[in-house]
């Protein structure tokens, strides 16, 4: 019997005791045998744990849930409410007293392996508040239809990381003059429960990787990551697709090329190079790995459908990002983009975290309103207005936000 | 006299595990009856014909799901509840072609063409370790096709007003 489908068994008979004894497994530990990650989803325990009800759900295999706008109000997004986007199973069992991290690779000058508690006290401890985005947010609106998740617009959040700078990680280990990619490996697992095949290993490039902001996170917002967001260890890495920003970390790779995991080839998180008419078919030697995300901005207050009186003015209130240095303005218009006005604009608190904005808004007459919002970036970066270059995927879909306001 | 209490203790050890060994191999015993179909499905993997990846898919839903049996294939308004997949010709080849790995989610919340699908089914074929469909792949496809065909949205669609919950917004509660 192969080891796989030793371990497939090991697996379901364990998973199946939990099932039925309806607890932990007692005898867990004491079972002769090398007991792998479960990967199979069972139907007991919570679907999906530490995170709020009032989430979109898009896929339950694997998980796939975003955060209505409105939800997003907060400064930095509350855990329970941070959008998650897997491609595999969720790992078990996680035993953080023995997780580690290997690093190694062609472009490694060695091979060094740090168990959790060595990241947290070898290496200089860093909070960063970082916007992560889906590559993959806004989707649901090319025509013709991407392929994939239908998000609308809430697979991002901003969130406060606490971690190690990945460059501090990478520098004990040293990296070769020829270094071009840095990738992860996580402990997700395929759907098909395949152990030779990874749900996603994707990474960055090694300019990207030695950024200040490049981060080996295991806290957010001063909590353990969520199981869901990537519990114990993650990457983050704000301004980019957060694909990059690999989840269960436990091996990074320093390559001397382009890393070649899943999803890193074929039409995955790559746009075409040059632009293209929407519908049109793209050769895969014809795409580009997306790397820097475009300025975007959202609405997060009021909720849309607000009604109000002529005689009331509304306040509204959101957040702005980009891959730029920072979001010097964030217009809104009341009339369909004929008039734009400015609204109050917060500093970043440092470089990839998202700005609030808000302004109170005064309608002339009675009627029904949108309110669009759009954002610039320190580098003249507009957002669009209607869907920007459409793509076979459908990622980077930037086009303003819009609510439904009726004043009576 | 210590000699002996420490074998006394150290017999009940002895018999405290045997009870446990003896009680993991009862529920390993147990769990192997009731789970044998997985595991011989699992075992013919390399070799799953359409037929048989419709049984692990029924075989995994019937663990995730609350549906009692009566219910399992009920359909209410032109939607199968089980799956949320649209009750048309085929279905049941169509839940176990498509489901045995991923969520029918995937599928209802896409759009594409007959083309548009195939290149999907291709694309898990060569990354995926899906099978070669046969004969039942044009049948997929019509289904797919027919089903989840996409609709003229233009460069950007109006808000969709039919989804929006209209509410009165109480502003006195916010001011500062």
């Amino acid at each position: 019997m192969s080891n796989t489908r030793r371990k497939f068994i090991q697996e379901s008979l364990l998973a199946s005791m939990a099932v039925s004894l309806g607890t932990n497994i007692v005898y867990g530990k004491n079972i002769p045998f090398d007991l792998q990650l479960l990967g199979l989803e069972d139907s007991t325990s919570d679907q999906f744990p530490g995170k709020s009800s009032l989430m979109t759900v898009l896929n339950d295999r694997p998980i796939n849930m975003e955060t209505p706008a409105h939800l997003l109000k907060d400064a930095l997004t509350p855990n329970d409410l941070f959008f998650v986007r897997n491609n595999g199973l969720v790992p078990k069992n996680i035993d953080i007293d023995n997780w580690t991290l290997t690093i190694s690779g062609e472009s490694a000058r060695k091979t060094k392996t740090y168990t959790l508690k060595e990241l947290k006290s070898k290496f200089e401890n860093v909070n960063y508040n970082l916007t992560l985005e889906c590559g993959g947010n806004g989707r649901k609106e090319f025509s013709p239809p991407a392929k994939g998740n239908q998000w609308s617009t809430g697979a991002v959040g901003c969130a406060k990381w606490t971690g190690v700078r990945l460059r501090d990680v990478l520098k004990d280990v040293g990296i070769k003059s020829n270094a071009v990619y840095v990738a992860y490996y996580g402990a997700d697992i395929h759907l098909s429960g395949a152990a030779d095949k990874d749900p996603i290993s994707r990474g960055v490039p090694i300019k990207k990787a030695n950024e200040e902001e490049s981060m080996i996170a295991w806290a957010m917002n001063d909590e353990d990551l969520p199981l869901l967001n990537g519990y114990p260890l993650r990457l983050v890495f704000g301004g980019y697709p957060a694909s990059c920003s690999g989840k269960w970390l436990n091996k990074i790779l320093i390559r001397d090329r382009v890393h070649d995991g899943q999803k890193m080839n074929g039409s995955a998180y790559r746009i075409p190079c040059k632009p293209v008419s929407p519908g049109a078919t793209v050769e895969d030697e014809d795409m580009c790995i997306i790397e820097n995300m475009p300025v975007k901005s959202l609405i997060t207050f009021p909720k849309t459908g607000a009604t109000i009186q002529l005689s009331q003015s509304l306040p509204i209130s959101g957040h702005a990002w980009t891959s730029s240095k920072e979001i010097v303005k964030v217009e809104y218009s009341i009339d369909f983009g004929i008039q734009w006005q400015e609204s109050t604009l917060s500093k970043s608190a440092n470089k990839y975290a998202w700005q609030n904005f808000e302004a109170k808004v005064k309608f002339p007459q009675t009627g029904y309103y949108e309110v669009w919002a759009k954002a610039t970036d320190s580098d003249g970066n507009v957002q669009a207005m209607l869907l920007p270059g459409w793509n076979p995927k459908g990622y980077l879909n930037n086009a303003c936000h819009r609510i439904a306001v009726k004043v009576l | 006299m210590n000699n002996h209490n420490y074998d006394t203790a150290s017999l009940w050890r002895m018999l405290t595990l045997l009870i446990h060994v003896l009680l993991f191999l009862v529920i390993v015993s147990f769990m192997y009856l009731i789970l044998e179909d997985h595991i011989v499905s699992f075992l013919n993997k390399p070799k799953l014909s359409v037929e048989q990846l419709d049984d692990i898919a029924a075989n995994r839903a019937k663990g995730r799901s609350q549906v009692k049996n009566d219910k399992w294939d009920l359909v209410e308004n032109g939607i199968h509840l089980r799956t949320g997949l649209k009750a048309d010709e085929n279905l049941q080849l169509i839940i176990g072609a498509c489901t045995s790995c991923h969520s029918a989610k995937i599928i209802t919340q896409n759009r594409a063409s007959r083309e548009g699908w195939k290149s999907m089914i291709v694309w898990m074929q060569e990354t995926q370790g899906l099978v070669d469909l046969g004969d039942k792949e044009s049948i997929v496809l019509d289904y797919l096709a027919k089903n989840y065909a996409p609709q003229e949205m233009g460069r950007r669609k109006n808000l969709d007003l039919a989804e929006i919950e209209w509410y009165i917004l109480n502003l006195d509660e916010i001011e500062e």
